[in-house]
């Protein structure tokens, strides 16, 4: 290796993607050529498992407390009608103060996950400041678009970000569609197969100033309600003890919440008939 | 066509260490020291935006002095090679040692083949794990690297001060004592430096990554109060100050 220095001109600046393009290093831009298959024509929009669908199995949620964002993601990752994996997980911290949780096909959105990581972190200590949270839910939008192709092919991947705003004091949520655009939500957000079951719990549940106790509770059993309805999406597995990752951001910055606190969560939540009701 | 005069390698190497030498003389030092819980770097630098010492990557740092434009280049640099290794391989293969390597190589070409050395003198420090001690690689204007053990003196008096500071060093002291006493070194016996004169940085165990951390001024204050006289430390740790005019252009304080 050498060590990566560049003339005035061509100087990619605080931008990972660009200097990670211009050093060579594969990961950074996606497979520009639609991979089509042998036979077919050209590489269309037909190509790949189904029409544009974010049905790679999974349910990932957010919603606002009084402390900044909670936001949660079930474990389940499926290939077709298969379980691929039991204990998954899809909810990263982005940086200090902001998370984000990915529904679609599982490869490529880890691997965003990965350069966005890394680009937060390497705009900050390029820059010495960090990202306003505002500039990185756009670093991320555009990274979902320069994924548009592959989205085509059927390997959409869409993101749902959230963070705790340190110059408006308060926690913020953003979710995406496959173009990259993105769109802050006042409240709550949920996306994924099952993200229309959780978000119709969550809706009901929800309330302004909700506490961390509280908030966790709605979200798990958002969770299980989209698990209930959806084959993509896994509930609490209490046999081998494996529940949703939840993670709250607050001013103290990002926090996971331990996997005993979740199962004692989904405990009162069971006892207290977990089907009805909201989680107040 | 006049044909240049021939002057001999020996002088034109000393010219060129000489012109080196002179730039970085004119800026102040700055001292490392490894202390109980990781290794601390202090800096004399009235200014607050533009930094001497810096974060390359989650248990590595950088530090440099001379010319800012040059050694903040070098940073930049630093931070990209890391951040490209541990985005290609893993976090954990990205060391100190190898970009030790990568900045005495570059030094060394300039100064050979270029018209003008780079007038910086650089640290690069990583933070041991279990098992691993510290390291502490400094690296001058010309491609020397050391590996210092306990301490490192970077700047124009680095002798005086090295000097200064080798009879006050003791091995496991605390990160007050070792503070106060590098702040001192840096004064030495005339002056006395200010919490607003001063950049210091450390590399930290603790429950986070990212073992680097700034330690803000009021912070600064509560540490450099002697044992006695102390009540409660300054400030906790704050988010660091938007660093809005990072001046990255060759019109950067030369002398910072």
């Amino acid at each position: 290796m050498v060590l990566p220095l560049f003339a005035p001109g061509s100087d990619p600046g605080p931008d990972f993607a660009a200097l990670i393009r211009a050093s060579g290093v594969s990961g950074g831009a996606p497979i520009e050529r639609p991979l089509a298959p042998p036979g077919s024509a050209a590489g269309g929009a037909s190509v790949g498992p189904g029409p544009l669908p974010l049905r790679h199995g999974t349910t990932v949620a957010a919603l606002r407390y009084d402390a900044g964002v909670i936001m949660a993601g079930d474990r389940r990752a499926t290939e077709g009608h298969f379980i691929a994996h039991r204990a998954m997980e899809k909810v990263f911290p982005a940086d200090r103060h902001s998370a984000v949780a990915i529904a679609g096909a599982a490869g490529p959105a880890v691997q965003m996950v990965k350069l966005f990581q890394t680009q937060l972190e390497h705009y900050e200590k390029v820059e010495g400041v960090a990202l306003s949270l505002e500039g990185k839910a756009n670093q991320l939008g555009q990274m979902v678009r320069e994924h548009l192709p592959m989205a085509f092919q059927g390997l959409a991947v869409v993101p749902l970000f959230a963070g705790f705003d340190l110059r408006r004091e308060e926690g913020r949520i953003f979710t995406y569609d496959v173009t990259g655009g993105h769109y802050e939500e006042t409240d709550h957000a949920a996306t994924g197969s099952g993200g229309r079951d959780a978000r119709t719990t969550i809706k009901l549940g929800w309330r302004p100033g909700l506490r961390r106790e509280q908030a966790i509770e709605l979200v798990v059993q958002a969770l299980y309600n989209a698990a209930d309805e959806d084959a993509a999406t896994g509930g609490p597995d209490v046999l081998r003890g494996i529940y949703p990752v939840v993670a709250t951001v607050t001013v103290e910055g990002y926090e996971p919440v331990a996997q005993d606190e979740v199962a004692q969560r989904f405990g009162v939540l069971v006892e207290r008939g977990l089907a009805g009701g909201s989680a107040s | 066509m006049t044909m240049p005069f021939y002057v001999a390698p020996e002088q034109v190497m000393k010219d060129r260490a000489e012109y080196a030498q002179k730039g970085i003389a004119r800026g102040r030092s700055l001292v490392a020291a490894v202390y109980d819980e990781g290794i601390l770097l202090v800096a004399e630098n009235p200014s607050r935006s533009l930094h001497k010492i810096s974060e390359i990557y989650d248990r590595i740092a950088f530090a440099g002095v001379g010319k800012y434009n040059e050694f903040d280049q070098l940073r930049v640099a630093g931070v990209r090679h890391a951040d490209t290794k541990g985005f290609a391989f893993s976090r954990e293969d990205v060391d100190a040692r190898s970009l030790a390597n990568l900045y005495a190589q570059f030094l060394g070409q300039v100064f050979t083949h270029e018209m003008k050395p780079l007038e910086v003198e650089i640290l690069v420090a990583e933070l041991g794990d279990e098992g691993h001690r510290h390291q502490m690689y400094h690296i001058a204007y010309e491609g020397t690297i050391t590996d210092e053990d306990r301490f490192a003196v970077l700047g124009g008096d680095a002798v005086t001060i090295a000097e200064r500071f080798r009879s006050a060093v003791v091995d496991g002291w605390d990160l007050d004592t070792a503070l106060r006493a590098a702040v001192g070194t840096l004064a030495g016996p005339e002056r006395t430096l200010q919490p607003s004169d001063l950049e210091v940085a450390v590399l930290a165990r603790g429950s986070t990554r990212r073992a680097f951390r700034r330690l803000p001024a009021a912070e600064l204050a509560g540490r450099l109060l002697p044992p006695k006289g102390r009540s409660a430390r300054g400030g906790k740790p704050a988010p660091e100050e938007d660093g809005s005019g990072r001046t990255r252009a060759g019109s950067a304080p030369a002398e910072e």
